[in-house]
């Protein structure tokens, strides 16, 4: 306990360094370079665990081997709207199928069995969404305490039936939830919950975490060998905090499935501002939107350790958005054709694929690698029907015409559903610009060479960047 | 008196005045508290609604905040009928037409 330490906002936040140290169990100056790099693979593989290891761990705990499910009435339909000898067969990794309803339990997994064994008596998670709930089935299997903490409501106590839902789901599994109204301070009642607790920050943003997430690329390669005898051609992964796509494509990478093409797809919030109390209920998705996935694809390290383990830039090869009355849409699509339903979030990738499998052959094939549980709150109707009681419009027409938090335009045919791609290169300029931004030395070739890797570029394209941006190197 | 020692219940709490909160704020938010919920057993022999109370939550922290609710459920649901959706299942089967499944 340490309740003689001054509690006040800027006292608490001053100490982050020091509580994060001692909650994560991880020191992480030990993979700095002093300057802007940061030995990212050393920090995998030495705090990590094998990917043996993580594969082991997750199985003794019911989380993991999920099945792919291929989609043959989507591809039908996609052909429908294709041009001739175009229209990739599209396949789905079922994720709801882990034990707390999402692939989030893999993450859970590697966090809270490294809690575990360093003797923490408890893990704390601060998330509105799934890996609160992941956390909580995994504390529970372990006997570990848990507490969540999530920014759940408005200045008037309304919330959004997903986050209501989740509460009640980490609360099934015996975890202590604490609701907040909007606003980042979140990140400091956290703190102090750390502090008072002594208990294991759960962060996403872990090695511990992210390598979890490798056990799902991996899965996809090797079911998919089994399956098809090769590895699919595109993966698209919804994107927020860029820990799915960061370990969903490592584990790619490890099972040598070198060809196989990123998408990260995120739902565009554009225009709502997410600390905002007025539009905080005017958004229908608490999560795998632009309002997480941009900020932290050019600033990964703004998370709640020091060094974000996801870094979403370092293996995308492609990045775009849908809209919100997209994404019902293809959740509606799912349950009415596929005969699968499963939760809205989770789909954001799926109506990306149904775009993207447009544009590639008929003999490729795509895969989504997420699904997510539905059920009482997280689901199409209450949310839409809460959008609706909040004044946001929804009706049938054009999803480009649809304004976050005015209306939400669910796509009169199919044909119009449509995934914007972003500028790469600009989100990479971005992601540059924040890096070295404050920082007055010169760069060395250290540097040059990690935030090409970050961006998954050359140190050509970075010195051209840095030059643009008024720096000679 | 609404609640008696061990009911189990809701409490609200203010974490920050408008005044104390981070300076990076919309306008909108910073007019605001920060408030936050949690539920246990109350510690106090008797309390009603807006008093100030002790409670042990499902974890077994003690803290403190106002009493707003004994008993507290949840009552989200699958909602109200959202017609608008009803369309999507029928025009993409019809799409299908005879080559459904």
């Amino acid at each position: 306990m340490t309740m003689d330490k001054a509690s006040g906002y800027k006292e608490v936040m001053a100490r982050k360094n020091q509580i994060m140290k001692k909650a994560v169990g991880l020191d992480y100056d030990a993979f700095e370079s002093g300057g802007i790099a940061f030995d990212y693979e050393r920090m995998m593989s030495e705090t990590g665990y094998t990917l043996d290891e993580i594969i082991h761990i997750q199985r003794e705990h019911a989380v993991g081997n999920t099945p792919i499910i291929e989609l043959r009435n989507f591809t039908k339909i996609v052909r429908r709207l294709s041009l001739k000898g175009k229209g990739a067969r599209i396949f789905i990794k079922d994720e709801a199928a882990n034990p707390s309803g999402s692939f989030k339990a893999r993450r859970a997994a590697i966090s809270v069995y490294h809690a575990k064994k360093l003797g923490f008596k408890g893990v704390i998670a601060a998330t509105s969404g799934n890996y609160g709930a992941a956390v909580a089935s995994q504390a529970a299997m372990y006997g570990l305490k848990c507490i969540i903490v999530q920014e759940c409501y408005d200045s008037q106590e309304k919330g959004q039936p997903e986050i209501i839902e989740k509460a009640r789901k980490c609360e099934a599994y015996g975890a202590e939830v604490i609701q907040l109204t909007v606003g980042p301070e979140l990140f400091y009642e956290f703190l102090k919950l750390l502090e008072e607790t002594g208990y294991f920050n759960a962060s996403l943003y872990t090695p511990f975490g992210i390598a979890g997430v490798e056990s799902l690329g991996y899965e996809i390669s090797r079911q998919f060998m089994e399956m098809e005898g090769r590895n699919p051609d595109v993966v698209v992964c919804t994107n927020a905090g860029g820990g799915n796509l960061t370990g969903t494509a490592r584990g790619l990478l490890k099972a040598g499935a070198y060809d196989t093409r990123i998408v990260g797809a995120s739902v565009n919030l554009r225009g709502l501002h997410m600390a905002s109390d007025g539009q905080f209920n005017r958004k229908s998705f608490t999560t795998g939107h632009t309002g997480f996935g941009i900020p932290f694809a050019t600033f990964p390290d703004r998370s709640d350790v020091p060094r974000s383990a996801g870094r979403p830039l370092r293996y995308m090869d492609r990045y775009v958005t849908v809209n919100q009355g997209e994404v019902f849409y293809i959740t509606e699509a799912l349950a009415q054709i596929e005969g699968l339903e499963r939760g809205p979030a989770g789909n954001t990738s799926l109506a990306a694929a149904f775009s993207i499998a447009q544009e590639m052959d008929e003999d490729q094939t795509i895969l989504v690698q997420e699904t997510e549980y539905t059920g009482a709150g997280k689901h199409i109707r209450p949310q839409l029907g809460f959008a609706k009681s909040m004044g946001v419009e929804v009706l049938a027409g054009d999803p480009r015409n649809e304004i976050c938090g005015v209306n939400i335009i669910l796509p009169a045919e199919p044909g119009l559903i449509k995934a914007v791609d972003l500028d790469m290169d600009n989100l990479r300029k971005k992601y540059i610009r924040n890096a070295i931004l404050g920082y007055d030395r010169d760069l060395s070739e250290t540097d040059l060479k990690f935030l090409a890797d970050d961006t998954k570029t050359t140190m050509g394209f970075v010195r051209e960047v840095i030059g643009e941006l008024g720096r000679e190197q | 008196m609404d609640a008696r020692k061990g009911n189990w219940v809701r409490i609200r709490k203010i974490v920050l005045n408008p005044g104390e909160r981070s300076e990076n704020l919309p306008e909108d938010t910073r007019k605001v508290p920060l408030m936050m919920w949690d539920k246990g057993f109350l510690l106090n022999e008797n309390a009603a609604i807006g008093d100030t109370v002790r409670i042990e939550t499902i974890i077994g922290r003690k803290i403190e905040g106002v009493l707003v609710q004994v008993d507290p459920g949840y009552d989200v649901s699958y909602g109200q009928s959202v017609n608008e959706t009803l369309y999507i299942g029928r025009q993409l089967r019809e799409m299908l037409g005879d080559d459904n499944g």
